[in-house]
């Protein structure tokens, strides 16, 4: 069994080509937590999900991220998926001629090492069992990766990697977006189902719907590119509520979007 | 432009002699001989963005013989890697001049099925060859079609019956091996009306300096027909390989072709449907990649003449080193043929700087009632998508070859026998490797 996982991201600054995006953003995550982040458009929320992975078009300019104490900045995206951090995409490539079975293969195999390969069957069932609590048909097995989804298949397919690679840290970028509400309440059921004590969970959102299912033990506001204001579920409802309206008026914040100048 | 003079290494008596030791019927030499003249005066086939002019077009030993095997086992490796010796039934193999090992199952004679090798075929069925014997090709289109019929040196016949659908595809692979070897074989298959077959076929080489390969493929599919036809090459950089295949394809009748051109060496291939009959169809499907310093000239062509016929023709290529690829994708629909559809799209994927692709779509349309539409792109890999598959702990050296390997899959996919797509992938992976 591995220690409880930790995140820990201080003063984090990121930019895309010269635009800086992410402004001193700190936050830390543990096993057992799902922290929520919302806040309206622009304000770098994805921005955060994409530095963490490591996406090639964005660069990190200072502040630090450590995982159970190793640098994530130094490492390249795939030891990073491999130290144990997930990405659920919001807009996920389609790779044509790749089965979905035989990439997830090649990715579980690929954590776990030469020598140490995941037998055929373990394999089938485990994707068998899983698919069926996201309620996907089989045929997603064998059809290409994402090739032609519709974007809630995408979601789904999303969280069926997640709980084929049982990550430690796991970031949902607006998994939400474009899911009818049983769409949503399948892959919130996948979601729970990996609550665990040796798992956290960042959760990226528009909305505070996909919180009625997936409850947050921590609720943060972005604006500006970091975190400016910190609560637990209540604050959720409350910008479900209100909006960001007042939030902005109790920090004083004219523009919440990253272009403000500061 | 001055040319170099070369000596053939063969005459009308080598001909001759290889025609009378194959017992071939008297009008088939004559057409050899006829085909000898022409290939003289005839000049070689206009191709796109290629000259072929200092090619190995004719500097060959065209009858290099071998020895019959008794079992499959003594295949050469290169073959043995494409069948699988427990299922293979249907099975045929060519080596240089000589068809070295035969397979045929007594149920396809039951069902009227003919599947021999052309010179039995030639012996056996002269008059049915006669029928169709280059019909689809004409002897004289250039001279590599003329030098073809000069000196053919093995091939395939297929013949089935009206009403007869064969579930096994049948199978031929063909070796050229050895210096100046030549491996010309034709292949010929007649499908009657209602009637199903699938023909797969590899090229493979061996050691050896200066071979060429000139094949003829003609196809003719009855009415209400399906035919498909799945052709693999791999040759070596030493190998010059001239491939011309022609489909006729009548009414209701459906003509797919499966096409990996993967050899190593410099090679021209023309693939065309002639779609004669009303709702006829055809799909052509062909994956290539380019390494070294190959260069390749690859026309896939489909051409409408009935009413309500249908098209779709979708090509691959990746490109590496510095090699040349030439890919046309040609559409031509025939005044009168209202209400056709005629698709093509080609993609390539560069790996590399010096490397040359070309994507040639082109529409020929006389008439004014159908639909036609073409999609080419140019690219490389997608950042974004090795981004994701690294996001999942997959390596970059992986996620690269994932999506290159997959880029060709859904053509290899199509290949109706199972051994061939797994040769084709692994061949591709060394390839592309």
């Amino acid at each position: 069994m591995t220690a409880v996982p930790h995140l820990v991201i201080k003063d984090l600054h990121a930019k895309i080509e010269d635009k800086e995006i992410l402004k001193g953003l700190s936050l830390e995550i543990k096993g057992g937590e799902i922290h929520a982040i919302m806040g309206p458009n622009g304000t770098g929320k994805s921005t955060l999900a994409s530095t963490l992975m490591g996406h090639p078009k964005y660069e990190v300019t200072s502040g630090s991220v450590t995982l159970n104490g190793e640098d994530v900045l130094e490492m390249a995206v795939d030891e990073r998926a491999r130290a144990g951090l997930f990405l659920a995409m919001q807009y996920p490539s389609e790779i044509s001629g790749v089965t979905n079975s035989d990439f997830l293969r090649s990715a579980i195999n690929a954590r776990r090492g030469e020598g140490n390969e995941i037998s055929l069957m373990k394999f089938i069932r485990e994707m068998d069992k899983k698919m069926a609590t996201l309620e996907m048909d089989e045929s997603f097995a064998h059809r290409y990766l994402n090739e032609g989804f519709s974007g809630g298949e995408k979601k789904r397919n999303e969280i069926l990697q997640m709980m084929m690679l049982e990550p430690s840290i796991c970031i949902l970028d607006e998994i939400d977006s474009g899911l009818d509400i049983d769409a949503l309440k399948i892959v919130a059921n996948g979601v729970n189902e990996m609550r665990s004590a040796d798992r956290g969970f960042l959760v990226i959102t528009h909305y505070q719907r996909l919180l009625n299912y997936v409850k947050p033990d921590f609720v943060h506001v972005m604006m500006q590119g970091r975190i400016v204001k910190s609560g637990g579920s209540e604050l959720a409802e409350r910008l479900e509520a209100e909006g960001y309206d007042w939030v902005k008026e109790e920090l004083g914040i004219v523009d919440e979007t990253v272009n403000a100048s500061v | 432009m001055m040319s170099v003079e070369t000596q053939l290494r063969f005459d009308r008596e080598a001909i001759s002699q290889f025609s009378k030791a194959n017992q071939e019927p008297e009008w088939f030499l004559q057409k050899r001989l006829t085909a000898l003249d022409s290939f003289a005066e005839l000049a070689l086939p206009k191709l796109e963005k290629t000259k072929i002019d200092n090619w190995n077009i004719d500097q060959f030993q065209p009858f290099q013989q071998e020895q019959e095997l008794s079992t499959a086992d003594q295949l050469d490796e290169v073959v043995k890697a494409e069948i699988d010796l427990t299922a293979a039934k249907s099975l045929l193999v060519q080596k240089n001049a000589s068809i070295v090992y035969r397979s045929i199952p007594e149920e396809l004679a039951k069902q009227g099925v003919i599947f021999a090798d052309l010179a039995t075929a030639l012996r056996e069925h002269g008059d049915l060859v006669q029928k169709y014997w280059m019909q689809a090709v004409a002897f004289d289109e250039h001279k590599l079609t003329a030098l073809h019929a000069a000196v053919v040196n093995g091939g395939v016949f297929v013949y089935v019956p009206k009403n007869v659908e064969l579930e096994a595809p049948l199978q031929a692979v063909f070796e050229v091996a050895g210096d100046a070897s030549l491996l010309c074989p034709h292949v010929l298959i007649v499908a009657e009306a209602n009637s199903k077959v699938a023909y797969v076929d590899t090229f493979v080489s061996a050691e050896g300096q200066s071979l060429v390969s000139n094949s003829i493929v003609e196809v003719f599919v009855g009415n209400g027909a399906s035919v498909q036809v799945a052709s693999v090459r791999s040759l070596s950089t030493e190998v010059h390989d001239y491939a011309f295949r022609r489909a006729i394809v009548e009414r209701d009748g459906k003509m797919e072709w499966i096409l990996g051109e993967i050899n190593d060496g410099n090679t021209v291939a023309n693939n065309t449907t002639i779609l004669k009959g009303v709702a006829s169809q055809t799909e052509t499907k062909t994956v290539s990649v380019g390494t070294g310093a190959q260069r390749q000239n690859l026309t896939s062509q489909v051409q409408h003449i009935g009413t309500y016929t249908e098209s779709n023709m979708v090509s691959k290529a990746v490109m590496t080193g510095e090699a040349v690829t030439i890919l046309n994708g040609i559409t031509k629909i025939e005044k009168g043929a209202e209400k056709s559809d005629g698709e093509q799209a080609e993609n390539i994927l560069m790996l590399s700087e010096k490397a040359r692709g070309d994507a040639n779509p082109i529409l020929l349309i006389d008439e004014d009632d159908v639909k036609a539409g073409h999609a080419a792109s140019v690219g490389r890999v997608s950042e974004e998508s090795i981004y994701y598959l690294m996001s999942r702990g997959i390596s970059r050296q992986e996620a690269e070859r994932l999506i290159i390997l997959g880029f060709l899959e859904p053509v290899v996919a199509e290949i109706p026998i199972e051994e061939v797509q797994n040769r084709l992938r692994q061949a591709l992976e060394r390839k592309l490797g």
